[in-house]
């Protein structure tokens, strides 16, 4: 195995074509998508044209990139909750209300997508192929800092070429449950409580307002789905159902995920909580 | 401005999964800006293998290039492998084709209609840039916005709690998808002239054409 680790150890900057193998049959498929290169208009101004077409606000705005969100995840005593809604929308229109916004890079690793889907998903992807890369090298697990760091580093080249993407990197590792805030201008954060995405000031007032350290897992559980449940309310960028995800020492667990729409009689139906 | 390398040609896809099959639909009109109509039959759908149906709306030119090199990319998949590329796996590396042109993308929505590898319907729908989902149901393009409302709610029962929830036969599939063109076609200057529909199933993929409104 370790020839097979040491092919990994140089990485010869390759066209990338998108699958098509530049100089063998793909019988080291890993090796071909080491480098991801990508196609620049041949243009003076290459990423003003990008932004020209892409940028809801610009005149000559055409290409329509899935946005908009609501995610959050914050530590307590049995690990960390991630809570999302699942919406994308492309200018005014709903593009999805069904969008898996947390993404499940290894069975110890949770990302959260916010801004552009396309860059969250596929760098969170790529993210994935290097943590399992680092498990053959090392044989462990990677740890979440490194992991998040190697995010926040990957994207960094890139920084104000128009890639838009917060997200929130989260796990269970040797040191214990660990979350970090990571986005495309080059922050990474580790923290108690992130809320990420248009509807995230909505979110932050209700999680809040009740968070606490000492809270149980089902209170915990709650308090995340009424925090992304609030801010589908107020902000419309979010909607959807809401999904919870609870990271515990074993991995990660999928809790529910709700209508918005059922959530809304629900909480309707129940007396007001007490704050304080 | 001076460099404006895309042109919006209009048109409307959407496909259908059923259990065992897989719809897709698309009209062939081609417009250019303006209200022009150059040509009635210029289809934007095409068969990439036995189970998987491709359909790409927005800039005429930007989808069949990708097409182009899609199809290439199968045809290295089977010599190296010696098989024909999964539904699936031809959804993740559309994405990631699409995402190769992040910083000056192809203008195109598209859909995969096709069978996943238990022979059942699968839908995937990708944005600009390689955002993609696996969905029952989906339309892109100019006549998007009347479709899916539509198909969320004849195909989803959306909304509709009381209604029992069995699988869709194929002749219903095929009439949502043809009322869906037809009443696309009377609201959306973009979309008309004729509907192609692709239907994939255990037997590989057919093609049926139908007259649309060619005002």
């Amino acid at each position: 195995m370790d020839a097979y680790v040491n092919a990994f150890r140089t990485t010869v900057p390759t066209w990338f074509d998108g699958g098509i193998p530049s100089s063998s049959f793909g019988l080291e498929a890993a090796k071909e998508f080491a480098m991801p290169a990508f196609d620049i208009p041949g243009c003076h101004n290459p990423m003003e044209f990008l932004r020209s077409i892409t940028d809801e606000t610009s005149k000559d705005y055409r290409i329509k990139i899935q946005h908009g969100t609501t995610t959050l995840a914050f530590k307590f005593k049995g690990g960390v909750m991630v809570a999302v809604d699942s919406r994308a929308t492309a200018g005014g229109y709903i593009a999805s209300q069904t969008v898996k916004k947390i993404i499940e890079i290894n069975p110890y690793l949770l990302g959260t997508m916010a801004g552009g889907a396309a860059d969250c998903s596929y760098w969170e992807r790529e993210l994935g192929r290097r943590c399992r890369l680092y498990q053959l090298k090392n044989k462990e697990l990677i740890s979440v800092a490194a992991a998040s760091k190697l995010l926040a580093n990957m994207v960094y080249p890139y920084k104000r070429m128009g890639i838009s993407m917060g997200t929130m990197v989260t796990g269970w590792d040797k040191t214990g449950p660990n979350l970090f805030y990571v986005d495309a201008d080059g922050t990474r954060i580790k923290g108690e409580i992130f809320s990420v995405g248009s509807g995230s000031t909505f979110a932050y007032g209700v999680l809040d307002s009740t968070h606490d350290y000492e809270l149980e897992e089902n209170d915990a559980i709650d308090l995340a789905r009424r925090s992304i449940y609030h801010a589908t309310y107020r902000d419309a960028g979010s909607g959807g159902s809401v999904s919870v995800y609870h990271v515990k020492e074993n991995g990660w667990q999928f809790i529910s995920t709700h209508d918005v729409y059922d959530l809304h009689y629900e909480y309707q139906d129940q007396p007001k909580p007490r704050l304080i | 401005m001076s460099f404006y390398p895309y042109t919006d040609n209009g048109g409307s896809a959407l496909a259908i999964a059923g259990e065992d099959y897989c719809l897709l639909a698309s009209d062939t009109r081609q417009s250019g800006e303006d209200y022009k109509i150059h040509a009635g039959y210029v289809p934007k759908a095409f068969k990439l293998t036995d189970s998987c149906v491709y359909a790409g709306v927005g800039f005429s030119a930007d989808g069949v290039a990708l097409v182009k090199r899609v199809r290439q990319s199968i045809e290295w998949y089977r010599h190296a492998h010696e098989k024909t590329m999964s539904t699936p796996a031809l959804a993740q590396m559309i994405a990631t084709v699409l995402y190769s042109k992040r910083f000056f993308p192809y203008y195109v929505g598209t859909i995969l209609g096709g069978l996943d590898e238990n022979g059942r319907g699968v839908v995937y729908s990708f944005d600009p840039v390689g955002s993609f989902e696996a969905e029952l149901h989906k339309a892109v393009g100019s006549g998007a916005e009347l479709i899916q409302p539509f198909l969320d709610n004849q195909v989803n029962l959306k909304f509709l709690p009381e209604v029992e929830r069995t699988p869709l036969p194929l002749d219903v599939a095929l009439q949502i998808a043809k009322d869906a063109f037809t009443s696309a076609a009377e609201r959306d200057t973009k979309t008309g002239d004729y509907l192609e529909i692709f239907i994939i199933d255990r037997e590989g993929v057919n093609v049926e054409r139908f007259d649309l409104k060619r005002d």
